[in-house]
């Protein structure tokens, strides 16, 4: 059950903060008291999402490898510390979406770079936050998020479908290598969404049939708190 | 990566020094072999914040280099303490490097960071305020500003080459850099070998001014906070009399200036001040891993309160002579304090 404040000292990073399902993430974790800074790529979209919900916004590209490190740097200078970090941002290649015969290599290139490699760095960059977080009893989790297309071999999918493939796998060997550390590497996939990225890939769905961002993002949620431990203690703090 | 030994698997040294005097050379990544069931690695995890940033003195209209040296209040980037130098850059050693006169209230333009000169503390250091909110001078410094860097490092350094893999909250304004020894895979060595490791976090600020007299008075006062976990930890070490091995210079002076009189330490916040050399006892810290430095600057000297000066200048002999790279970005020491059991 959602209470306002229960997640009062919960510090979390998300990337794509400012659309979709990482703007739902960010409006439902400030709303119930979470510290939270994101990161995207456009300057006034970041500072109206700030100004919005009280969460830190940072300006960044996670598909650009110079800027990892300031965005980490952000994000651990802004909440003091890190508990969870949650990789959202996405690429979807060509758009249209085009089979994998007609797709650029540039545009995988992209998908990886935002969808694998992105998430990757990033998540190097906060391990050492992360580990602090365990050290001191709080619990850490790293969330990647997924699709189904990186499970199914769907025609047209091919930059977006091997990427969240890539990711997937990353997020599966992480999970086990960092399990003594105490941190916890989750993919979640929240299904398919009336989000830009959605209307993007398939201009002509309609929006009725598809599941709203903020139900994923409070699933996504529950799943966060369901493996950090000590997330819902925090009030009594560190 | 760009810095020699990081980024590929390079085969960086590690002199064991113990305290009956005997000395190993070894590769470094048999630290992860090193240590006994019961041991704790205590090491500093902060991150470094980006330190040095080129502008422009607004009266004058010269090229300026500052370097954040010291926190006004740790963690808040409105203030600091900092050194100014005029025109050039790292290339120059910092001791030729020539000091920049700044007034008070004069405007400095540092990219997107516009900061004023609140006091003059002495020649070319300065307590500087930050013009702007918080989240927009984190902001700036992460764009504009560049780590701290070495003239005997001719590439530039960006983020990634001072974090350490610890790497938590950015609060020192040079590398704790003993910290580059520490993989994952060490780590988890040590745990599988009934090893603790332990942090705390310690604001380790500028190691060179370029001024004699300055550089006399490092390091600077710093910041540290050592959690509860921690102070348990090496509480139940020396219980078990157990060894406490400290990871680099900041950890001796933080884990010393909190020791309490049952050979403990203090868990919160606290300020290391002065310098650890040959008078100081040393209460807490059983073994140093550090980098390679040379006699006479202030981390060497450190030694002294670990080792008599026949066993140093046998350890300087052998670095030397075995072709030990010094620096921060080097090979690594063990030093046993003497009188170990």
């Amino acid at each position: 059950m959602l209470t306002d404040g229960d997640l009062k000292g919960l510090r979390v990073a998300l990337t794509g903060g400012t659309s979709g399902l990482g703007l739902a993430l960010v409006r439902l974790l400030t709303a119930r008291g979470a510290r939270v800074a994101f990161v995207a790529r456009s300057a006034p979209a970041v500072e109206q999402i700030a100004r919005e919900t009280g969460a830190y916004g940072i300006v960044g590209d996670v598909g650009r490898k110079e800027d990892i490190y300031p965005v980490a740097l952000q994000v651990t200078a802004n909440l003091g510390g890190l508990d969870a970090l949650i990789n959202n941002a996405s690429s979807l290649g060509p758009t249209p979406l085009a089979l994998l015969a007609d797709t650029e290599c540039e545009e995988l290139e992209q998908a990886l770079r935002v969808n694998v490699l992105g998430p990757f760095r990033l998540t190097k960059a906060l391990l050492g936050a992360l580990a602090a977080s365990v050290r001191s009893g709080r619990g850490a989790a790293v969330i990647n998020v997924s699709s189904d297309a990186a499970v199914n071999p769907y025609a047209g999918w091919g930059a977006y479908g091997a990427s969240k493939a890539a990711l997937r796998h990353l997020t599966d060997i992480w999970a086990a290598e960092a399990k003594a550390d105490g941190i916890c590497f989750l993919s979640l996939d929240p299904g398919d969404m009336d989000t830009p990225l959605h209307a993007l890939a398939i201009p002509a769905s309609d929006p009725k049939t598809l599941k709203r961002p903020r139900e994923a993002a409070a699933e996504i949620v529950r799943a966060l708190l369901a493996h950090v431990p000590g997330a819902t203690r925090r009030t009594e703090g560190p | 990566m760009i810095v020699a030994g990081r980024g590929k698997r390079w085969s960086a040294k590690l002199l064991v020094a113990d305290s009956a005097g005997g000395l190993r050379n070894l590769p470094r990544v048999a630290l992860e072999s090193l240590f006994e069931p019961g041991d704790l690695v205590v090491a500093n995890d902060a991150a470094t914040l980006p330190a040095s940033l080129m502008g422009i003195h607004c009266v004058s209209g010269d090229a300026i280099e500052i370097r954040l040296a010291a926190w006004e209040r740790v963690g808040d980037p409105t203030r600091f303490t900092a050194l100014a130098f005029r025109g050039g850059d790292h290339r120059t050693p910092t001791e030729e490097r020539m000091a920049a006169s700044l007034a008070r209230d004069d405007r400095l333009a540092l990219g997107p960071l516009v900061a004023v000169v609140e006091h003059c503390l002495a020649s070319r250091l300065y307590k500087l305020r930050f013009l702007g909110d918080r989240t927009n001078i984190l902001a700036g410094l992460a764009r504009h500003a560049r780590p701290i860097q070495y003239a005997h490092v001719p590439e530039l350094l960006a983020l990634c080459d001072v974090w350490t893999k610890i790497a938590a909250d950015p609060i020192a304004l040079e590398p704790p850099s003993a910290g580059f020894a520490l993989s994952w895979r060490v780590q988890a060595s040590w745990r599988e070998r009934g090893i603790g490791f332990a942090t705390l976090t310690h604001a380790a600020g500028v190691s060179s001014t370029g001024d004699p007299a300055l550089d006399a008075r490092l390091p600077f006062d710093e910041p540290f906070c050592i959690g509860k976990r921690t102070a348990a930890a090496i509480a139940q070490t020396k219980a078990c009399q157990r060894r406490v091995v400290a990871v680099g210079t900041t950890v001796v002076r933080a884990l010393e200036s909190a020791a309490d009189e049952n050979g403990g330490v203090r868990a919160g916040e606290g300020v290391a001040r002065g310098r650890i050399g040959r008078k100081t006892p040393l209460r807490v810290v059983d073994a140093l891993l550090t980098g390679v430095h040379q006699p006479g600057d202030s981390h060497f000297e450190l030694l002294h309160a670990f080792a008599d000066d026949a066993a140093l200048q046998s350890i300087a002999a052998t670095l030397c002579a075995s072709g030990y790279r010094s620096h921060e970005f080097g090979d690594s020491l063990l030093i046993e304090r003497r009188g170990l059991g």
